[in-house]
This record gives structure tokens, sequence and C-alpha cells, in this order.
């Protein structure tokens, strides 16, 4: 690699608030791939809560500010593909009758990539040096499969991790009934989908679920956990950077120890 | 006139996420749907490229709607029969009561029509003491039951096998209490027989169509049980019902979305019948009726034209979206309160009903996305119930701590540095609430959340503060 590759990154809110790790296991992957990786002190969140509740004005001065802050980096990448599709997706929708931001939303969205996609599809990355002892299972994210066709990549990146073993479950591609807002909006149904998802999670008889975003994570983690299920829950690039030996998400700390970060 | 309960779809979803038996019946259908179709598009190496050319087709004549339509009537005409324009549902009603009693009718029998639900046809006949009979077998097990459609190609996909059984035994009280109704053929042989009789009782016959054809003023009809040729051909009068959207400029473009209906809802290549009518029976014909009226329903259709949601105007009835919808697949048709389920639906109520009726049906989505995928014309359904949002968003129409909730959130979202002091403050005070367990299993402004399920805590310190330490020196 003749230049160093310079990446700005979306953090995105969930991880900021709920699962920094999944920040440094993002940051260690693309340093490892030789990427000089920043992190814009002006972001906070995507704008999906606003964008998704109909509210145009707060959506636009979210992503305004996100356009602003990630203007000058070569490559913008975020653990999480719902976010990444907001920005490459919608961003360029929601400026649709203005020309000045429309080319700048373009220029950010041509730029945007999630993470692991990014690591396989444009910096060639065909193997992790990491290991994971044990079965686990993948979850397909909606918009990362539908919006940015994630789907062979974070599969291939599994495969070359040490003592890893993937079992599919059934219907890893249908949602699990986080939808953002959706499932404050409508935890019956949310609930019920959720259910039909850990079920054939469980059913895998694996030990750990992945996926690649924290709001899917977060809600199937919590219903697993509801119902005793025993199986840890972890984003992705935990796995893929070898940086999961602390608690998994909804976890208390280990013993004697603070959570991570204290 | 069907009445709507979208606007309780709340309510509606919490009593039927308690059903069992629609839930037993939802899962039962569930695979064979889904399944099926995706056999058939995998057999299908130009399905991709045939959706690009159904949308193209729709959004052809949706663009000259009003001369296809006038296209179509002129050649409904000069075959010999009828077209009749209805403005509302009130209007089409009237329309098909007019044509009975011309003709002095008492008995009429449907083929299976959506329009004719949207219209409440039924109810009308009945209530000018007209019989009304469904030859659908779907829809004949609903109105022996009472109910309304659940889905728009199988309307009584709700209903389990053993409720068929009893719903038949109550109803054909003439036939042997002792006989089979084990299996499906044994109840659709029962059916039929039931059936057979009351065709040839009905002095008009009214079917809905899936296709009208511009160039040769036809109309189509689609299925698998062959009640619909029967319905149309025996009796003296066939009334087809179609919304305006239905017309089509040749064959040769029926032909196309034909290929993509059977596919997209059955997973069929073709359907076992596809019924064309042009006119009454001519001279020298075997049979079909004597008289031939096309009804075309708008109904709110043409208010959509010109907007954001023209694109719905494509939809060829299918049903793959609900198919493939984990939220109707969830809480199946009738939660949806009115003529149309699922993601389809959540588009077309609130264009048809208004928003305050029908706003709730564009809320219930994850945008998950599966039926624009499957989608047989590429309908944006996400991106059309998102519209729907924004269109409730600024009418001031969503509920009122929602939106406090959303204000506030915002207002720190467009502030970074004062989010992220926030947000620092929230993480440190979330875990060291969760401390010991690492998630929380009730919080009380979360209780939607942790009603269900456990809310994992946050690791104790946010991400950017974490960064700032580490490029300060601090950290790793």
């Amino acid at each position: 690699m003749t230049q160093s590759k310079r990446v700005g990154l979306f953090v995105t809110c969930l991880v900021d608030l709920f699962r920094p790790t999944v920040g440094f296991a993002s940051v260690k992957l693309l340093e490892d791939a030789g990427c000089t990786v920043e992190v814009p002190a002006a972001q906070t969140c995507c704008g999906q809560p606003a964008y998704n509740s109909g509210d145009l004005k707060d959506t636009k001065a979210i992503a305004r500010q996100v356009i602003a802050a990630f203007e000058d980096y070569d490559y913008v990448v975020a653990p999480s593909g719902s976010c990444a599709g907001m920005i490459k997706h919608h961003y360029p929708e929601l400026f649709a009758d203005e020309p000045d931001w429309a080319q700048r939303a373009h220029h950010l969205a041509a730029r945007t990539h999630e993470l692991v996609s990014f690591l396989t599809d444009i910096l060639g990355v065909a193997a992790v040096a990491s290991a994971h002892a044990g079965t686990v299972t993948y979850h397909d994210s909606c918009s990362g499969l539908r919006e940015l066709d994630v789907h062979d990549q974070p599969r291939k990146l599994l495969a070359s991790v040490d003592g890893l073993h993937l079992r599919e479950q059934e219907d890893a591609h249908v949602c699990c009934g986080f939808g953002g807002t959706f499932c404050i909006k409508y935890p019956d149904i949310s609930n019920k989908m959720v259910e039909a998802k850990t079920a054939n999670i469980v059913a895998t008889g694996a030990e750990t679920l992945l996926a690649g975003d924290m709001g899917c994570l977060m809600n199937m983690a919590g219903k697993l956990q509801r119902d005793g299920a025993g199986i840890r829950v972890r984003h992705v690039a935990e796995v893929l950077a070898g940086m999961a030996d602390g608690p998994a998400i909804g976890e208390a700390a280990h013993k004697n120890g603070e959570a991570v970060g204290e | 006139m069907y009445v709507s309960t979208s606007s309780a779809f709340k309510s509606n979803a919490a009593r039927e996420l308690k059903n069992a038996d629609l839930q037993t019946a939802l899962g039962k259908a569930r695979g064979h749907f889904i399944d099926g179709r995706q056999t058939a598009v995998d057999r299908l190496p130009e399905f991709d490229a045939l959706r690009d050319r159904g949308r193209d087709i729709k959004n052809h004549v949706i663009e000259h709607l009003d001369f296809y339509l006038e296209t179509f009537e002129e050649n409904v005409r000069k075959a010999g029969g009828h077209v009749h324009w209805a403005r509302t549902a009130a209007e089409a009603q009237a329309i098909v009561l007019d044509i009975c009693r011309s003709v002095g009718a008492t008995s009429v029998n449907k083929g299976k029509s959506m329009i004719s639900e949207e219209c409440g046809i039924n109810d009308a006949l009945e209530a000018n003491g007209i019989r009304a009979v469904e030859t659908d077998l779907g829809e004949y097990i609903i109105q022996l039951r009472g109910e309304k459609p659940s889905h728009i190609i199988a309307p009584a996909v709700h209903v389990t096998r053993a409720q068929v059984e009893t719903s038949f035994r109550e109803a054909h009280t003439h036939l042997d209490p002792a006989r089979n109704l084990d299996e499906p053929p044994t109840m659709l042989d029962e059916a039929r027989g039931v059936l057979r009789k009351k065709y040839f009782e009905a002095e008009v016959g009214i079917t809905g169509a899936n296709f009208l054809v511009a160039e040769t003023g036809t109309s189509i009809i689609v299925t698998n049980e062959g009640n619909g040729d029967l319905s149309q051909l025996l009796p003296k009068v066939h009334i087809a019902l179609a919304s305006i959207e239905k017309v089509v400029p040749t064959l040769e473009d029926t032909a196309t979305l034909l290929r993509l209906l059977a596919r997209s809802a059955t997973g069929q290549e073709f359907s076992s019948y596809t019924t064309l009518s042009t006119g009454p029976r001519r001279a020298g014909d075997p049979d079909g009726p004597e008289q031939y009226h096309v009804v075309l329903l708008d109904n709110g259709r043409s208010a959509m034209l010109g907007t954001e949601f023209q694109d719905m105007l494509r939809c060829i009835r299918c049903g793959a979206c609900m198919n493939h919808c984990p939220v109707y697949q969830s809480v199946g048709g009738h939660a949806y309160g009115w003529v149309y389920p699922g993601p389809m639906g959540a588009v077309l109520t609130p264009s048809l009903l208004g928003i305050a009726e029908g706003g709730q049906l564009p809320n219930a989505s994850t945008f998950c996305g599966r039926c624009e995928e499957v989608c047989p014309v590429r309908i944006p359904l996400p991106k059309m119930m998102r519209h729907w949002r924004n269109h409730e968003h600024e009418a001031h129409l969503s509920p009122g701590g929602y939106r406090v909730g959303l204000g506030l959130w915002a207002f720190f979202a467009r502030r970074p540095a004062l989010y992220r002091l926030a947000a620092g403050l929230q993480a440190r005070l979330m875990a060291r609430l969760a401390r010991q367990r690492g998630r929380f299993s009730s919080l009380p402004l979360a209780k939607g959340w942790t009603r269900y399920r456990d809310l994992p805590a946050p690791e104790g310190r946010t991400f950017q503060s974490l960064w700032a330490e580490r490029r300060r020196g601090g950290g790793a």
C-alpha cells in the first residue's frame, strides 16, 4: 500500500453509548488493514430516529452535520448496515431539492461503507488474524442485507477466524423485530417477531449470536437473556478483531472487575 | 360498505397476537407461499428483467390512464358490452343493483373480487333481497363464517382446517354427518357439490378483473378452481368489477404481467385458469352471458395520480408483500382493519381512506424491505410508508408523548458537544444502575422494551470519551 487510506469512523449512537468495544474493534480491524482512522467529534447519530418518524427538519439538520463532519475523509465507515445505509441511500434523497447539499450528500454517499463489507470489498481483506473457539450463528440485519448487499462478506471473514464454527439459522435474513422506533411503538408485534427469531437462534445450538448492527443485537440479546437462553451476543467486529474476551452484550462485568473502560 | 377499523390497528393487533387459531393458520401457510415463489423465481433467470418490464408497462399506463380507459370503453362497446363509471363505492353499488333489478335477479354468483369487498357489494345485494353466493372456496368459507377476507389472494388464510370442518358441518346440515372432512380435497369436493347447484340458479354472475385489456376491450380473471368461469358463463348477465388502474394496453403486455403475477402470488408459472371475456355471447358461441358489463371504480385512486403515492397504482395484487412481511405474518390481515392488509394495504389504506383513519398502518413497519424485494412491479413500499409518516408528522397527528421525546432527542442530536456530555452521563448512570447484572429487567422510561425483554446496559463510558482519552495518550 503506497499511501494509507484516511478513514473517518462513524461510530453510531448505539455503539458510542452502549458498546464502545465495537468502536475499538472497528478501529483495530481498519488499522490492521492499513487505514489511518480518525473519529470526528462532531458526530452524534445518523438521524434515523427522526427520519423514520417523519421528522424531516431534524433529519436534515443532523444529516448536514454528518456531511460537514466527514467531508474530508477518503472513506467513511460505520459498524452498522443501518447507519451506513442511511448515509449512502437516504441522505441523497433527503436533499433532492437542494442542489448544493445534494451534491455534498452524493459525494459522502459514494465514500460511505458498512465496516465488514468495506474490509472485504474495498480493502480486499480475505482473512483476519484472530481466534474464537466455539459455534456461532449469524443474523443478517435488514438494512445491511437489502440496502448494501452485506451477506457473504461477514461469513467470509468469520470463516478465517481460528476455531470458529458457523452454524446458519433458519430465516437468518428475516427481521428481528427491532426496527428502531418500531419496537417502542409496537412492542407486542416486535415481541412476536423477536420470539420467532430467538427460537431459530436457539435451535442452532450455537453458543454465540453475531450480527453487524447494535440495535438488532440489543433486541435479540435482551430477548435471549429474558428467556434465560444462555447464548452470548456480540457484534461481529468484536470476534473478527479478537476482542471478544470481555462481557457479551447485556452481561455483567467479570468478577472483581469494572465495566469495560473504567 | 366495508367499515374500517384501521385506526384501531394497535388493539386489533394485540387481539390477533392472542388468537391461537390465527397463529396456527399463519404458521402453516407462511412457508408454502414463500418457498413456492422462490422456486418459481429461481426457475426463471430473466425474472428481474421481467419485473422491470412489468414496472414500465404499468408506469406507462398510469401516465396515460385516461387514454387507455377510454380506449378500453370504446372496445367493450364495440364488442357489445357496457361500461359503467363509478366515482365511489356507493355509485358502484347502485350500478350493480340497477343491473340486477333490470333482470329481476334474486340470486347472484360471485367470483373472488377485492373491489366487491371494497364496495360492500354483498351487503348491498342482501339488503335488497338478492342472495349473493361466493364461489371461490376461500371466499365461500369466510362467507359461511360471516367474516371478511384476511388476504387479497387467500381470503381464508386465517382459518384452520378444523374450523373449516366445523363451519361446513354447521352449514351443510343436509349431508351425512359421518362423512369424511379430514383433508382439503374432501372439503373442496363438498364445497363444489353444494355450489354446483347454485351456479344454475343465479341470474347474474359478478367477478373481479385482474386485467382490462384496452386494445380488445377484454376483462381477464385468473383462478385456480374454475369457479370464476362458471360464475360468469352460466348466468344471463356478467358484471366485471374493476378499479381503473387495472387497464393494460395490449394482450402482449398482459402476458408479461400474468407471468409475474402467478409466480409472485402462488409460485405457479401460470394459474390453472386464465379467463378472457370480450363482450356478451355472440351468435354461434357455445355459451356465455347475454349481457356483459364492466364497472370501473375510482374511489380515490385518481387523486393519487401526480402524488408521491402514484407508484402504488402499479400494484397487481399478487400478495407477495404480505406473504413476506414479518408484521403481517405476526398479526394476520384482519388487524389492518380494512380491505387491503400488509405493506400494500399500509400504503393504499391511508391513500383511499385518509391519514386519520389509515395512519397507523404505515407506522407498523420495521422498514425491513422484504416487501420491496419481492414486489413484481418494484413498488418502493417502505419509501411510500415513510411518505405517510412525513405527512403525519407535518400534520401533527403522531402521538404527543412520542413527539416530545423525539423533539428532546433531536435537540441533543443537533448539538454534538452537548450530546457528548449527555451521552457520557447517561452511559455512566445506566452502567452504575445495572452494575450487578449488566442489563435491566425493568426501566420506567423503556417499558415497551422491558415488558418483553431485558435492556442491555452500557459498558460504562462512551466511545467518544474513551477515544479522546486514547488520543491524549491515556488509553491503549
